[in-house]
């Protein structure tokens, strides 16, 4: 009796290893080994032809020194900067008014489209619409008499544009994200309000946002994180300049890494990068919990 | 409730914004995309195609050769993005089927079976979403590499192709909300897990399974930086890494801008055909996703 328990304990195990396995794999090779491999490639001189020369903690003190890091890391702040407070002011309002609508399906399948694209296909549309000389923006400022918008191509405006560009890609998923979460405040909570005679605005302010915080919190912190990695946008419009405005960290380390073949020096950056955005995750949570009404 | 007259017409403007600023520059590609090249330049505010032709999309998929090219506006050099498409395909598909399968199945030993270190391994595969990308892809490059798979289909599919953490995720979520019944008269009927797995257990998470394969499928129809690292050749290149060397050609001319914007049309097209065929559901996953 005894026996056959065991038995059928270990064929589960083995049946449980089965369906596992591929996953495991493909988990081991492509993500947990090329993890260590990173940590110790940033502790090596490596340019992929010779044999990696292990050099300790060298390239974590050239970063230090480097103006090409300290620009990044100014850039890459600067770019959520300019990216999420207004991406997600705009989704919330957006959020309203799909709650505001009847049906409203059509709607959230309209603004979900360029979330949906390629980001090369968002940036390469946009690239096409604020062209300088034919782009239809700047075609119908001028026809106005309005002056020429470098957009992408003078070192003050680039990275704003490549904000906006994004803003418009995220706006529906992020609205959708808030969408979800005043779905899940109920309606009594609005109709006590009202009954005490709180206005639109009021309930906005001091019943809405309050309880739609853990949402909120939810969505600020992935999509700084996800903010922080931009790459794709900066690839295609820009390719980190014009002098350098646009140079984020990912496409700080991609130069590195395939354009200099300092693997070394690259991997290092993105260690940093690593290191960085727990930080940045623990803080921001820390933020966004403090405060916190117990109900 | 009652909505005054202003209040709806807040509402009305706010829609038609919304609805104007996200559908505008779709409409404007694909207005470019339809107008003959030099038509591009002379009428830069038309509306409508101010001179209407296919002749990009012949172009750009190279039906036409050089000398027709050259007549239809082109620089006469051929563009081949019907190789780009297939490839787009033919890398989306394996990844598509190859992590949805895979995914599933450890999804399902972890929400149904008993084994040592079950929630450990599951956590484990968690950890995984919160390392930045970049941090795997130079050491992931130099695996490809190291195993001489750069520019073939299995180099750009390989790592997505046995799982992904969010795709086990999913699926796991899916299994532990649905009814346990049903495989346990299976078991006693004296079924084994393999055959209640394909028989009782896929069958009806179709739902789950379409939504997931959806996403994955956009997701890799839409990935660049990791194609343009193993895959720049022709002969793999996919179409998000083709548009990007489109764009740096052409510098001595001026940019043909319509080729480019039939190019980035070709681009939106599966996903647009995706989406509205199964746009709720995809709609309906990202509730789901959004809060763990």
């Amino acid at each position: 009796m005894r026996k056959a328990r065991v038995n059928a304990r270990s064929r589960e195990i083995g049946l449980a290893l089965l369906f596992i396995l591929p996953s495991l794999a493909g988990f081991l090779v492509f993500f947990v080994a090329p993890a260590a491999r990173g940590l110790y490639i940033s502790f090596t001189d490596w340019n992929l032809l010779t044999q990696p020369k292990p050099v300790g903690l060298a390239n974590y003190a050239a970063l230090l020194s480097d103006q090409d890091f300290w620009n990044a890391l100014k850039v890459t702040v600067l770019y959520v900067l300019w990216n999420i407070p207004l991406q997600t002011v705009l989704a919330i309002a957006v959020a309203l008014v799909m709650s505001a609508a009847a049906h409203s399906s059509l709607l959230k399948g309209v603004i979900l489209l360029p979330w949906l694209m390629p980001n090369v296909v968002v940036a390469l549309l946009w690239v096409w619409l604020l062209d300088p000389t034919i782009g239809l923006i700047n075609v119908a400022v001028r026809a106005f008499g309005g002056p020429l918008l470098p957009f992408l191509s003078s070192p003050s405006t680039a990275l704003p544009t490549i904000a906006g560009i994004n803003i418009w890609r995220y706006l529906g998923y992020t609205a959708l994200l808030v969408f979800a979460g005043l779905q899940t405040i109920p309606t009594d909570v609005y109709e006590a309000a009202r009954i005490d005679g709180s206005n639109g605005r009021q309930t906005f302010w001091r019943i809405t946002l309050p309880l739609l915080r853990p949402v909120l919190a939810f969505v600020i912190v992935t999509s700084v994180l996800g903010s922080f990695q931009i790459f794709d946008t900066v690839a295609v419009t820009t390719k980190g300049g014009p002098i350098n405005a646009t140079k984020v960290f990912n496409y700080m380390i991609y130069q590195q890494a395939f354009e200099r073949f300092q693997m070394g020096y690259a991997t290092a950056v993105s260690m940093v990068l690593f290191l960085i955005l727990v930080g940045v995750g623990l803080l921001q949570m820390k933020l966004l919990r403090a405060g916190e009404v117990e109900t | 409730m009652k909505r005054s007259l202003s209040a709806r017409i807040l509402f009305w403007a706010a829609v038609t914004v919304i609805a104007l600023v996200t559908l505008f520059p779709f409409y404007w590609t694909v207005r470019t995309a339809l107008t003959f090249p030099r038509a591009v330049y002379s009428h830069p505010t038309a509306f409508l195609p101010p001179q209407l032709t296919i002749g990009n999309f012949e172009r750009v998929l190279g039906l036409v050769d050089a000398a027709t090219s050259v007549k239809l506006g082109g620089s006469g050099q051929t563009i081949n993005f019907f190789v780009f498409l297939r490839n787009s395909i033919v890398v989306s598909a394996l990844i598509t089927m190859g992590q949805t399968f895979f995914s599933a199945a450890a999804a399902y030993a972890f929400a149904r079976l008993r084994f040592p270190l079950n929630r450990q391994i599951f956590g484990f595969y968690l950890s995984a979403l919160m390392v930045p990308g970049i941090v795997l892809l130079i050491p992931n490059f130099i695996l490809i590499k190291t195993l001489g798979w750069l520019n073939t289909y299995q180099g750009i599919a390989a790592p997505a192709f046995l799982m992904s953490p969010f795709a086990v995720f999913f699926m796991r979520q899916f299994f532990l909300g649905m009814n346990k019944e049903l495989e346990e008269a299976a078991l006693v009927e004296g079924a084994g897990r393999v055959r209640i797995f394909f028989q009782i257990a896929v069958p009806l998470s179709m739902t789950a399974l379409t939504t997931l394969a959806v996403i994955t499928f956009i997701y890799s129809w839409n990935d660049y930086l990791w194609p343009l690292l193993v895959g720049r050749s022709e002969s793999v290149r996919m179409l998000t890494v083709a548009l990007g060397v489109f764009r740096q050609q052409g510098a001595q001319n001026l940019p043909d801008w319509a080729g480019l914007m039939a190019g980035t049309t070709l681009a939106i097209l599966p996903t647009l055909v995706l989406f509205l065929a199964l746009g709720k559901r995809v709609i309906n996953s990202i509730g789901f996703t959004g809060f763990r």
